[in-house]
């Protein structure tokens, strides 16, 4: 028999803000345990939540950047459990008036297009971390704790592990460009639970499901979602029910361990928080926020399409916000979209780590305008672009430095393609004799004896003149 | 001379003008809490903390500062306001040693009026409770007669005041915890609005119905108080921004003349004891005979407010008190896993009222039954304000009885829970409807016992309040 794997995803991202989500404590990554703590965010009795304003304002950016209706009147609630990274016992979330609705994603893979729906965007604060003390106790760092998170939840549209890739590739990219997340899954800034279930295929009756928990890497979600359909297709093979549980991924061995059963699974008591107002947040707030946001890579990637560039090298610019800022700023200077492309793409792109491109707009800007110029040639530009990338230097500095400039001047060059004609009787008698290629060959002798500084072209062309 | 006896007010003025010395006051206060230990009226004396700030009041009177009204006056705070550096037990065994590490608002706000604090007082554990019976620590006896309850949960501040260990004391209200204890221990008690005095640095009961209050000697203690501790505290977000700061000792125009007092027929129904009903209904001819207009009305939905409160309260104390397990501070024993910490520490931890009130908190909120009884409550809660909403087109201020009857026995109640819940019938719907109430003393019993009348007035007319409940407790034949 044949199934249709149905999937939805909870992905978790922690904002960027200065401060947590309810109290003045940084929100930092990696600092000293328990250093960013005060009495709010500790959870000591009497202290009271102030909401971080530019929490929501981050939430709502991520609604927008994902098309939702961001609602007028939200309402934070609490959810009741216990676990000692949970300093109060409950976290503030939302439940019933999220901040953010129906939104969507458009995913590509290998070509095929398809959108994703979102659920809903809702903003919370996260749990600190628990971390085991290496001597059998288990010790708790809150500094995580109250830092503000968004949540994430798709309806079940994703068909497949390659499609929730891709659905948290084209996330994760459109989150970054945003700025309001690092969305490091290594750092735990984004992180995400896989809901699936499977069902013979073309059934309307949705199957039962597991949620998948501890999924570390895009790979692991990868490895997991095709594990876990494997699994449940076997287990009904073979007869069995499928079991509604949580599920751990084990990514060192590549298999789910169930965590708990339906059965075990908690009841929230989800109820509105008493010390919070609801969020009302009105119309011209929200188109404030709108304008504020960046231009989203869905956008760009049509841009550059009318720009004249091709799908793939598209894509390669918008996958990082640096990258295309940096195009387009050279591009403004240039304006030769196609070579600033391959410029940008096959040289900048190589040699930029962590998304530092070591060379100023400006800079790489004048280079590009020799090379789109012919003042110095292609392969001089890269030997210049070797010596700017990491220094102050200016373009125009090195290629005099290096005297890479072209010899464009038809006088200067007149006498050196003479000089070759006169030099070189035997392939002059095979030009004439019909052999084209003979051409070359002097082309390349006035390279020689110009040290690679003559334009090429207007040697070819005098040659040409002087032979024919 | 015995100085404690006198008002906030008039000691006020002693200091003011150089006749007594703040040490002087102090010593008398920590001397008359020495003589009534017995009433366990406080959990614990800061003798050091309060003489150390008597003396720099005195030196900075002397060095010609000036100082506000409450400079030098000794007064205790009760025992779920963090006071930073001393302990705040709620009157559990599971605080027993928690030091707060930060001072609430209104404690900044009375340190910087240069108050001496002198101890904290003894309450219903978790300020659940209607007697003291509740703590941990003992109740606090009623200074009328010491076999009698002093009234809960601010018990040990009513008992405090009345029997002048203090001059005034900062207590809490969830559903009647200033103004029932102040009623039975024959002081003034005043609920504020929700929202006017912060809530920052007191340990929550129930969010949105907890308000912090004074009690007093009286009515104008009340107001000099209230200036201290009232104003918008950016570090709450229900505290209330909009309203005008007041000088509440400004309230007083000693005149009541055409004052609409209104009298809701639903409080004067069965439960309430005849020598208590009497004492309301003579202040009410005392009113008239001063000019104010009465006028009879009803309140259909106002015998809800009870049944309304504890699903509420309970919901939001669940969730509150889910802090406490020991992880980061209060008691924690020895366990094997994680689940026995959590079962361990609470079950040790809190008693037997604070446990019903989790567990009953836990089931309104649970599935299946929120819709029922959450939900249900919070729409009876809206029944409510619009009901009062509705008196108040007509009427000014209501008058009622604090408290159905004067204080009990202690343990005359502790097996009867709804009966000890039933004592604060005419206070809860206050609470539920986020006003303004204040508990003025009214008379006695025949048994000597204090009697306490209850003004309820609309969302921030405390001046109102003030101006009323004064006419009668600044009467001449008093």
């Amino acid at each position: 028999m044949e199934y249709d794997v149905v999937i939805g995803l909870e992905v978790h991202c922690e904002l960027k803000t200065n401060t947590k989500c309810f109290c003045g404590c940084k929100n930092e990554f990696g600092s000293d345990p328990n250093s960013n703590c005060c009495p709010v965010c500790l959870g000591f009795p009497g202290a009271l939540p102030v909401l971080n304003k530019t929490a929501v304002k981050y939430a709502v950016m991520a609604g927008l950047a994902f098309d939702c209706t961001i609602n007028n009147y939200s309402v934070f609630e609490r959810k009741n459990y216990f676990y000692p990274d949970l300093s109060k016992a409950y976290q503030i979330s939302q439940l019933e008036y999220p901040l953010c609705i129906n939104g969507k994603v458009n995913i590509n893979v290998n070509g095929n297009k398809k959108t994703i729906r979102l659920n809903r965007i809702h903003l919370e604060e996260d749990a600190g971390k628990l971390v085991h003390d290496g001597v059998g106790g288990t010790v708790v760092d809150y500094n995580r704790g109250g830092v503000p998170l968004i949540e994430i939840v798709t309806e079940p549209d994703i068909s497949s592990a390659e499609e929730a890739v891709a659905f948290l590739e084209t996330l994760k990219n459109t989150i970054s460009y945003t700025g309001i997340s690092d969305v490091k899954m290594e750092e735990g800034s984004l992180r995400c639970d896989v809901n699936l279930s499977v069902k013979p295929k073309g059934s309307d009756k949705l199957g039962t499901r597991t949620e998948m928990k501890n999924l570390n890497s895009f790979k692991a979600v990868y490895r997991a979602i095709n594990y876990e359909q494997r699994r449940q297709i076997e287990e009904i093979e073979d007869g069995n029910k499928i079991i509604q549980q949580t599920l751990r991924w084990d990514d060192s061995i590549g298999e789910t361990k169930s965590m708990r059963n339906k059965e075990d699974s908690q009841d929230y008591r989800y109820f509105p928080d008493p010390d919070l107002l609801p969020v009302k947040i009105t119309d011209s707030e929200i188109e404030n926020i709108k304008n504020s946001l960046p231009v989203l890579p869905t956008k760009r990637f049509e841009n550059y399409l009318e720009l004249g560039l091709s799908e793939y090298d598209a894509n390669l610019l918008i996958s990082s916000k640096t990258i295309s800022d940096f195009f387009n700023e050279v591009n403004k200077q240039v304006n030769n979209a196609k070579l600033v492309a391959n410029w940008v793409i096959n040289e900048v792109l190589r040699k930029t780590e962590d998304n530092n491109i070591l060379i100023s707009v400006q800079n790489f800007s004048e280079l590009l305008i020799m090379v789109s110029k012919s003042e110095i040639s292609s392969t001089a530009g890269k030997q210049v672009l070797e010596q700017l990338w990491g220094t102050n230097k200016t373009a125009a500095e090195v290629v005099e430095k290096l005297g890479l400039k072209q010899i464009s001047n038809t006088d200067e060059l007149k006498q050196i393609v003479q000089a070759a004609i006169n030099n070189n009787p035997k392939s002059v008698a095979d030009y004439k004799g019909g052999n084209e290629k003979a051409i070359g060959f002097l082309v390349g002798q006035v390279m020689k004896e110009s040290k690679g500084k003559a334009n090429p072209q207007i040697v070819n062309k005098l040659l040409k003149e002087l032979l024919d | 001379m015995d100085y404690t006896k006198l008002s906030l007010l008039e000691v006020s003025s002693l200091l003011q003008e150089g006749k007594v010395t703040s040490v002087e006051l102090t010593k008398q206060c920590l001397n008359n809490i020495e003589q009534n230990k017995r009433l366990n009226a406080l959990n614990s004396v800061c003798s050091e903390f309060a003489l150390e700030q008597a003396q720099k009041v005195d030196k900075m009177r002397a060095d010609g500062v000036k100082l506000g009204a409450l400079a030098g006056v000794p007064i205790t705070i009760k025992d779920n306001i963090n006071i930073k550096g001393l302990k705040t037990t709620c009157s559990s065994k599971f605080l027993e040693n928690f030091e707060a590490p930060y001072n609430a608002t209104i404690i900044e706000k009375l340190l910087a009026e240069n108050v001496v604090i002198v101890g904290k007082n003894n309450l219903d554990e978790f300020a659940m409770g209607s007697s003291t019976e509740n703590s941990a620590f003992g109740p606090a006896l009623n200074p009328h007669n010491t076999n009698y309850v002093s009234g809960g949960s601010s018990g040990g501040s009513a008992c405090a005041v009345a029997a002048n260990l203090c001059f005034a004391s900062i207590g809490t209200d969830t559903g009647g915890s200033v103004r029932q204890p102040a009623s039975l221990c024959g002081v003034v008690g005043l609920k504020p609005t929700y929202g006017l005095v912060s809530r920052y640095g007191i340990v929550a009961f129930a969010s949105s119905l907890d308000q912090a209050g004074p009690l007093t000697k009286t009515v104008k203690d009340s107001a000099l108080m209230l200036n201290a501790i009232c104003g918008y505290d950016q570090r709450e977000e229900t505290s209330n921004k909009n309203q005008p700061k007041i000088d509440y000792l400004k309230s007083f125009s000693g005149s009541v003349k055409g004052v609409k007092i209104g009298l809701v027929k639903e409080f004067f129904g069965e439960g309430l004891n005849s020598e208590v009903k009497a004492s309301i209904l003579k202040v009410a001819e005392f009113y008239k005979s001063k000019g104010a207009e009465i006028i009879e009305i009803s309140m259909p939905n106002v015998g809800n407010a009870l049944a309304c409160y504890y699903v509420l309260s309970s919901a939001e104390a669940a969730s509150n008190l889910a802090r406490f397990d020991g992880v980061k501070y209060g008691v924690s024993g020895s366990y094997s896993n994680l689940n026995e910490l959590y079962l361990k520490n609470r079950s040790n931890g809190f008693g037997k009222e604070v446990k019903r009130r989790i567990m009953l908190g836990n089931y309104v909120l649970s599935s299946g039954y929120y819709d029922a009884y959450y939900k249900k409550a919070k729409a009876v809660q809206k029944l409510i304000v619009n009901e009062f909403a509705k008196v108040f087109e007509t009427c000014d201020v209501l008058l009622t009885p604090t408290s159905p009857t004067p204080a009990f026995k202690i343990g005359e109640k502790v097996n009867d829970t709804l009966s000890m819940y039933l004592s604060d019938v005419y206070t809860v719907p206050v609470n539920i409807a986020e006003l303004p109430a204040i508990s003025v003393p009214c008379g006695f019993s025949s048994n000597g016992l204090p009697i306490g009348m209850q003004l309820i007035g609309k969302k921030f007319s405390e001046q109102t309040l003030f101006n009323v409940a004064d006419v009668f407790d600044s009467r001449e034949a008093k």
